[in-house]
């Protein structure tokens, strides 16, 4: 899960990891008054959405007085913000942190994520801060610290020495940087990050570190386990038909495509996706609906797809295993009487129960095409798809 | 012969008593599985069907000389039944539980160093030597007992689709596993591949790979150097976004990294057979066993 810059520094400030002081506001006038409370001028005013890269896009902007505040909140809120992740239709800005100008002496890079291939936590350093580090990454990969560290074991003195050592910090700064480290290393560790991204963080002319970005993203898996993060889940920044969808546990993504699909299974939805691309159309979204799935969510996922009005034809493909193909037909007839079907749908089941699916969809009188197998589905999809 | 299961195999539930654990644990018997024990911790001493529970890992291998175990306990508590089993003394440990938090696996994978017990999944369908014994959650039928092939893959349904066009091809295998979605799990493509070339009965390998990780690209690597079988390969996932999970926790293409493309290109260059129309994979198996 993603939270916003502004929820991320919240979790930083309780855990001691010293941020620039700052207010959210929603709109020109608040964004004055929060400017108001700050230390004095340049604040700050930083769009708040769940995509990177806010500055290319002019959603940063300075500001030296109380006039530049008013004008700055006005052009980045109620506003599409484009930034090279966003796409191009951009992302609607609803809020904007405004936050205190600092004296900055340097700028450096600092993460923690998860190397799924040591099984160990990764912290990543860089003394190129404020820069795109996969960029860094691929141009000048020495400067690039890597230190690994066993969860089993946890952080110890030697991993923030070796770190500091890499980014050259003198030793007045060592004490601090140790603290921070550890500060950064605990908290991710407390609230399941899947990814914790500082950059830059800088140090000031008074020698202190400050996070002067803050990127955290929660392991979906552990949510359960963080209900205070859970609040910080704002469903503005997500696709409607995928908020939609998560009522129901169903594991729907939204793509451009115009062929809708409904599998059971992740590996066998992206082998369906990819089917549906080499016959010559593009795929609508992505559906698992699972392996525990019963009718009624069949029903809402077949529902959500035919939501969708760039979906011009649907195929389902369903291998029954733990899910029986009757109960999926079942669930696609329910849908398909309450809702109507205006597109072609293609269907194709194999597995547990497979005659007795069959039977239910041949019975219910609806203009469904049944495939024999994953290679007939593909072609009679591709003809759709010509037409 | 197989890998890592057979008939020999004695295998204990934990979950048994659930919902899941049960109707699951019972296929598994249908199929011929020695199911000898079940655990659910303050239900020692009931019985599931003819399966006798216990309280704990330990006292079920004791009382019963359990060798292996099929983990369903719920996410929350999945981490602690796992390493429960690593510390009761079973050589085996399958782990179905979708959905473990990803530092949970971090601290099991390390925990694992240096011992001998094998963890399969988590987040995966299990294990099958077909005629022998089934350890999982995969529909029984589609499977043709026999060999010549074993099958590894990252996912469920998927495989059981490469599965059933193989056998519907006539094509049998020796044995068939998931190692699962997860972006940290126990085995790994190359255990699975090291076993499969040292396995006698096993003549060709299919291998189902998807976006996210390198485990495909170090899978390749491994063959081109020390798997002298013909390997047939599948990666799913050309068409997905970069940047969102897909389903899997693990099936996610981060910047560059991770895509399929990549992945079938890398294959293919360690001379993988790689398959990319999914509708005939059968055929195309056919072609190079």
């Amino acid at each position: 899960m993603k939270i916003h810059e502004y929820q991320a520094k919240e979790l930083f400030r309780n855990h001691h990891i010293p941020v620039p002081e700052g207010y959210v506001a929603t709109s020109p006038e608040d964004a004055c008054a929060m400017a108001g409370r700050l230390g004095g001028f340049p604040v700050v005013v930083k769009a708040q959405i769940h995509a990177g890269g806010r500055g290319k896009g002019g959603g940063v902007k300075l500001a030296r007085n109380l006039q530049e505040v008013q004008s700055a909140a006005a052009a980045i809120l109620g506003r599409p913000l484009v930034t090279p992740q966003t796409g191009p239709q951009g992302k609607k800005v609803r809020k904007v942190l405004v936050e205190q100008g600092l004296d900055i002496a340097q700028e450096l890079y600092f993460s923690i994520i998860p190397d799924r291939s040591t099984a160990k936590i990764m912290i990543i350093a860089s003394r190129a801060g404020g820069m795109d580090i996969e960029e860094v990454a691929a141009k000048s990969p020495e400067k690039i610290i890597k230190v690994l560290i066993n969860p089993l074991t946890g952080i110890e003195p030697g991993h923030c020495r070796e770190i500091g050592a890499g980014l050259n910090l003198p030793d007045s700064l060592a004490e601090k940087f140790s603290t921070l480290v550890e500060n950064l290393y605990r908290l991710f560790i407390e609230a399941d990050c899947s990814l914790l991204e500082i950059n830059p963080l800088v140090i000031t002319a008074q020698e202190t570190f400050v996070a002067l970005d803050a990127k955290v993203e929660i392991d979906d898996n552990a949510l359960f386990r963080q209900k205070d993060i859970l609040k910080f889940r704002d469903i503005d920044e997500e696709d409607p038909l995928e908020v939609e969808a998560s009522k129901y546990n169903l594991n729907y993504i939204n793509l451009n495509g115009n062929v809708g699909n409904m599998v059971n299974g992740a590996g066998l939805a992206m082998a369906t996706m990819d089917l549906i691309k080499s016959a010559g159309a593009e795929p609508a979204n992505f559906l698992d609906v699972g392996g525990g799935a019963d009718a009624g969510m069949v029903e809402n996922g077949f529902r959500i797809i035919l939501s969708d009005s760039n979906v011009k034809a649907v195929l389902i493909n369903i291998f029954g295993g733990i899910l029986r193909c009757d109960v999926l037909a079942e669930g696609v007839v329910q849908a398909a009487r309450k809702t109507g079907i205006k597109v072609p749908v293609v269907i194709r089941l194999q597995g547990t129960n497979v005659e007795k699916g069959r039977e239910i969809l041949a019975a219910s009188g609806l203009q469904l095409i049944t495939a024999a197998d994953l290679n007939d589905a593909a072609g009679k999809i591709a003809e759709i798809a010509r037409n | 012969m197989a890998i890592f299961v057979d008939k020999e195999t004695r295998l204990l539930v934990q979950g048994i008593t659930g919902r899941e654990g049960q109707f699951h644990a019972r296929q598994c018997i249908e199929y011929g599985t020695r199911v000898v024990a079940g655990v659910t911790p303050g239900k020692g001493g009931q019985n599931m069907d003819d399966v006798p529970v216990f309280n704990s890992v330990k006292e079920a291998v004791r009382e019963t000389g359990a060798n292996c175990s099929m983990i369903f306990v719920p996410p929350a508590f999945a981490a602690k039944a796992i390493m429960e089993a690593i510390d009761g003394d079973v050589d085996i440990i399958v782990a179905i539980t979708e959905g473990i938090p990803v530092l949970d696996m971090m601290r099991i994978k390390n925990y694992l160093n240096g011992k001998q017990v094998r963890l399969i999944g988590p987040n995966c369908p299990g294990i099958i030597t077909p005629g022998q014994c089934k350890i999982g959650i995969m529909p029984a039928f589609i499977h043709k007992p026999g060999g010549p092939i074993g099958v590894v893959s990252r996912s469920g349904t998927l495989t059981y689709e490469v599965v059933h066009q193989l056998t519907t091809k006539g094509i049998g295998q020796t044995t068939c596993l998931g190692i699962g979605g997860d972006p940290v799990n126990g085995t790994n493509f190359i255990d699975c591949l090291k076993a499969f070339e040292e396995d006698p009965e096993t003549k060709g390998i299919v291998l189902v790979g998807e976006i996210g990780g390198t485990a495909e690209e170090e899978a390749a690597a491994y063959i081109a150097e020390k798997v002298s079988k013909p390997v047939v390969g599948f990666v799913a996932g050309l068409s997905a976004p970069p940047g969102r999970r897909m389903g899997h926790a693990g099936a996610i293409v981060s910047g560059k990294t991770g895509t399929a493309q990549s992945k079938i290109a890398v294959m293919k260059e360690a001379g993988i057979h790689v398959c990319d129309n999914l509708g005939r994979f059968g055929d195309f198996c056919a072609g190079v066993f």
